[in-house]
């Protein structure tokens, strides 16, 4: 579904990125691992578009994405959440939700339908599906930060997209709050037969749910393949030392 | 049109400089306070005409005094960095955590304060300050006569600009003021009390503008508007330097002045869209200026 | 939007005092009046940028100034009647704003607000120098009233039909999708990029579209003067402007309008008793700023909302 080849993003001087390439295969849930500074943020937002590559190339679909605008790469079927809950603050959470539905039917430039009442059956129904229904009418800013989890995950979906890719989703949570955020997102992967593509420090949820763990460490890939293989490969247990929860 | 003889060229090439230097001083202070607390300080056009008024009102103090021209120019150019201080001590500090257009029109606010106050104060007609004794002749260049005192301007500018330099890049005190322009919140975890830091850094930057508005008043007739008339040049030359960068500043101020003043020469009639057009362009093709770092917004 | 009682009851009074105010035979009534009208239509087209799609703009007047211009030189100059005129302001001001805009647009905060401001004062130094065309500093004079809006009640009746539409279409543009983006993205740029939305595009047509208002509330103002000046282009007018908008509220529809009714009411107060209007003015703002930031429908919002959630847009 996805393809990465010979990624590279060098920062002033600093090589984030050095060479990656990896396949994301369709339907599966993969998640990308390493320690910090490894580069799982910079390659999310290489493959979002948000900065652009400097050597290499990504293929979603079959068509090459590299050097889209992240609008562009959105329409194309990537969904993403970030790390910091990036919400739109005195929006409500309806509000929130509902834009990003008309966007993606295109209503994006209609000046004269009354907003307040477009796509509510469709908007609701997401707000349902990430357990936020009941908080329709909050103001973004004022949720909870879990809650701000689940919005950011609404607002992805709401894109209908084929591939999410989910920065650290249980960031900062507690035990019960993890699980119930890996519940929602296994049903939701599920139900609307997506294809996963998550990173995460927390290695019982890595390790739970992946089909396929990529370790990156430095820019570099060195390791890929499934639960059991990445465990326990040598290198991989030399880097995290120290690193497991 | 003949090309005008060389010595009058000549005598507008140093005509730019002084007014370049004036800019300078005025610009760095702008840039300064924008580098460092991320704010435009419309206001900093009025502190240097405060500058001249206080200077001339000194100069009136102390006119039996022998070089009461430049007792005036520390007292005047001190005097707006104190008044400077006050306002951000005790009025700009308070809208910090406000959006960065509250902070922006506050210093328009001051503006319209400053330039009525003046207006009650001295009133609006011209007034002009007199050379200091030492530096009232002029001297020649070729067959015209260029002012010592301008003459002094253009030797001043750089040696300030180097004390600055030198303030900035090798001392403990102008390496924190670097970091705070960069990172303040790290800034803060480090313990450096930022808010002291920023009161500073706008004493500094009022400072000098104050100190431009005292030294151009020789030069130039001290008049309402004349805070209007200079902080757009001010805008346009550190926006060409790069906002923040001190040597940007620096050269745009040299630009900017040589523009004007040969500008009057070759085409008095577009001189002023000129210079517009010259910062829309850059702003266009390189919105951090010549010597500036792009921004992370 | 103000969801208390009490506003169905405010906006239709308002209605019926602009509606009935001719009554009043007083000249004075009636030039307020029409000055209130064109310069909210000004007001609210600004925050359609500033309040809603979160640009700040210092060089708005330019589009008004274009306006004004455009439609006094085609009726003096060229004899064109005035409904032509009238519409040739308005789409001048649109192109005017997509030229300058898209230039305009591709930054952001700080040298969006500066690169507007340039390209305002370029279009003041080319109204100002170019006096063959717009009488340069003396202005343009003698710009009549059109044929049959030849008294100041028929042009007040006429701007208030005028100025009561275009709010309206403003309302409605407000309140659509397109203006639901806009918010989003004054919100966070950045995420609303990654909800499918080129973000330039929307803010181009954001500021096309107050370009456009501005431009008919600018061929308003130079009929309803009758003459056309370049400081309708300078700063301090769109510095004013601003201040109007902040001054009634800028998360509010209705703030500017109420902005610039306190405004242009205390100035032609204080004008009256002295010359110091800037020192007044300079008061009013930072009184503003730091008791009133959210402007005073905001603060009266606050005050009196029935529940936390109305505190937005």
């Amino acid at each position: 579904m996805l393809i990465i080849e010979n990624l590279k993003k060098t920062f002033d001087g600093f090589v984030a990125i050095n060479g990656v390439s990896l396949s994301i295969p369709k339907g599966a849930i993969s998640s990308i691992i390493g320690p910090n500074g490894a580069g799982k943020t910079t390659l999310f937002n290489l493959i979002t578009g948000h900065i652009p590559v400097d050597q290499g190339k990504l293929t979603f679909k079959g068509v090459d994405i590299t050097g889209l605008s992240p609008d562009r790469i959105c329409r194309l079927g990537i969904g993403r959440s970030f790390q910091r809950a990036n919400i739109f603050p005195r929006l409500t959470v309806l509000e929130s939700v509902q834009a990003a539905v008309l966007v993606h039917h295109g209503m994006g430039f209609n000046f004269f339908k009354a907003v307040k009442s477009l796509f509510l059956k469709e908007t609701e129904s997401i707000l349902k599906m990430v357990g936020l229904f009941d908080d329709r009418d909050a103001v973004s800013h004022s949720l909870s930060y879990g809650a701000q989890k689940q919005l950011e995950l609404g607002i992805a979906l709401a894109s209908e997209p084929e591939l999410l890719l989910l920065d650290e989703p249980t960031a900062g949570m507690s035990v019960q709050e993890t699980k119930k955020t890996i519940e929602l997102i296994e049903r939701i992967v599920r139900e609307k037969g997506l294809t996963l593509l998550f990173t995460e420090h927390d290695m019982e949820v890595v390790f739970s749910i992946s089909q396929r763990i990529t370790v990156l460490h430095q820019g570099k890939v060195i390791a890929e393949g499934p639960p059991d293989q990445v465990k326990n490969d040598p290198f991989v247990q030399k880097v995290y030392i120290g690193e497991s929860r | 049109m003949g090309f005008p003889d060389i010595s009058i060229l000549l005598i507008q090439v140093l005509s730019g400089l002084t007014y370049s230097m004036f800019l300078f001083l005025i610009a760095s202070g702008l840039s300064l306070i924008f580098g460092v607390l991320r704010i435009l300080n419309f206001a900093h056009g009025s502190f240097y005409m405060l500058g001249a008024y206080l200077t001339y009102h000194f100069v009136s103090l102390f006119h039996s005094t022998p070089i009461h021209f430049w007792i005036a120019v520390i007292f005047g150019s001190f005097s707006v960095a104190i008044l400077g201080g006050i306002i951000e001590r005790f009025l700009l500090r308070r809208l910090y955590l406000h959006e960065q257009l509250n902070q922006l029109l506050f210093t328009y606010a001051l503006v319209l304060l400053i330039s009525d106050l003046v207006k009650i104060i001295w009133g609006t007609e011209q007034l002009s300050v007199s050379r200091p004794a030492i530096l009232k002749d002029s001297i020649p260049i070729f067959d015209q006569f260029f002012p010592l005192y301008n003459l002094f301007i253009i030797l001043l500018g750089p040696i300030i600009a180097f004390l600055f330099w030198l303030i900035l890049y090798r001392t403990r005190y102008g390496r924190i003021i670097r970091a705070g322009a960069l990172d303040r919140e790290t800034l803060g975890a480090l313990g450096v009390n930022v808010n002291r830091l920023f009161t500073i850094v706008f004493i500094i930057g009022c400072w000098l503008g104050g100190l431009g508005g005292a030294l151009v008043s020789p030069v130039t007739a001290i008049v309402p508007g004349m805070d209007v008339h200079i902080i757009i040049n001010a805008f346009i030359v550190v926006v060409i330097g790069g906002l923040g960068s001190f040597w940007g500043t620096f050269l745009g101020a040299v630009i900017i002045g040589q523009m004007i003043s040969l500008g009057i020469l070759i085409l008095p009639k577009l001189s002023i869209v000129f210079i517009y057009i010259l910062m829309v362009i850059v702003l266009i093709l390189r919105p951090w200026g010549l010597l500036g770092k792009p921004l992370q917004q | 939007m103000l969801k208390l009682k009490k506003e169905s009851l405010i906006l239709p009074s308002f209605v019926l005092l602009a509606i009935f105010l001719p009554l009043t035979e007083s000249r004075f009534y009636v030039f307020m009046g029409t000055d209130i009208l064109i310069m909210s239509l000004f007001a609210v087209s600004l925050n359609l940028l500033l309040g809603y799609t979160g640009l700040v703009s210092f060089g708005q007047a330019a589009y008004f100034g274009i306006g004004a211009y455009t439609c006094a030189l085609l009726m003096k100059k060229a004899s064109v009647a005035f409904p032509i005129a009238f519409i040739a302001s308005a789409f001048l001001g649109a192109v005017s704003a997509l030229i300058i805009g898209y230039f305009c647009v591709r930054l952001t905060k700080i040298y969006f607000a500066m690169l507007t401001l340039a390209f305002a004062q370029i279009v003041w130094a080319v109204a100002f120098k170019w006096s063959s065309l717009t009488g340069g500093d003396t202005g343009l004079l003698g710009v009549p009233f059109p044929l049959y809006l030849d008294s100041p009640v028929r042009f007040y009746y006429f701007t208030l039909v005028i100025v009561t539409a275009s709010i309206y279409a403003l309302w409605k543009i407000v309140n659509s999708p397109f203006g639901r983006l806009l918010v989003t993205i004054r919100e966070n740029p950045e995420r609303t990029e990654f909800i499918g939305v080129n973000v330039r595009r929307y803010q181009l047509t954001a500021f096309m579209i107050a370009g456009f208002f501005s431009g008919i509330s600018g061929a308003l103002f130079g009929v309803f003067n009758h003459s056309v000046f370049p400081d309708y282009i300078y700063w301090n007018r769109s510095a004013e402007t601003l201040i109007m908008v902040i001054l009634g509220g800028m998360y509010n529809f209705l703030g500017p309008i109420m902005g610039v009714a306190m405004l242009l009411y205390i100035r032609m107060l204080v004008t009256s008793y002295t010359q110091y209007w800037p020192l007044i003015l300079g008061l009013i703002l930072a009184i503003l700023l730091f008791f009133f930031p959210t402007g005073i429908l905001g603060f009266l919002q606050e005050k009196f909302a029935s529940d936390k959630k109305t505190v937005k847009c």
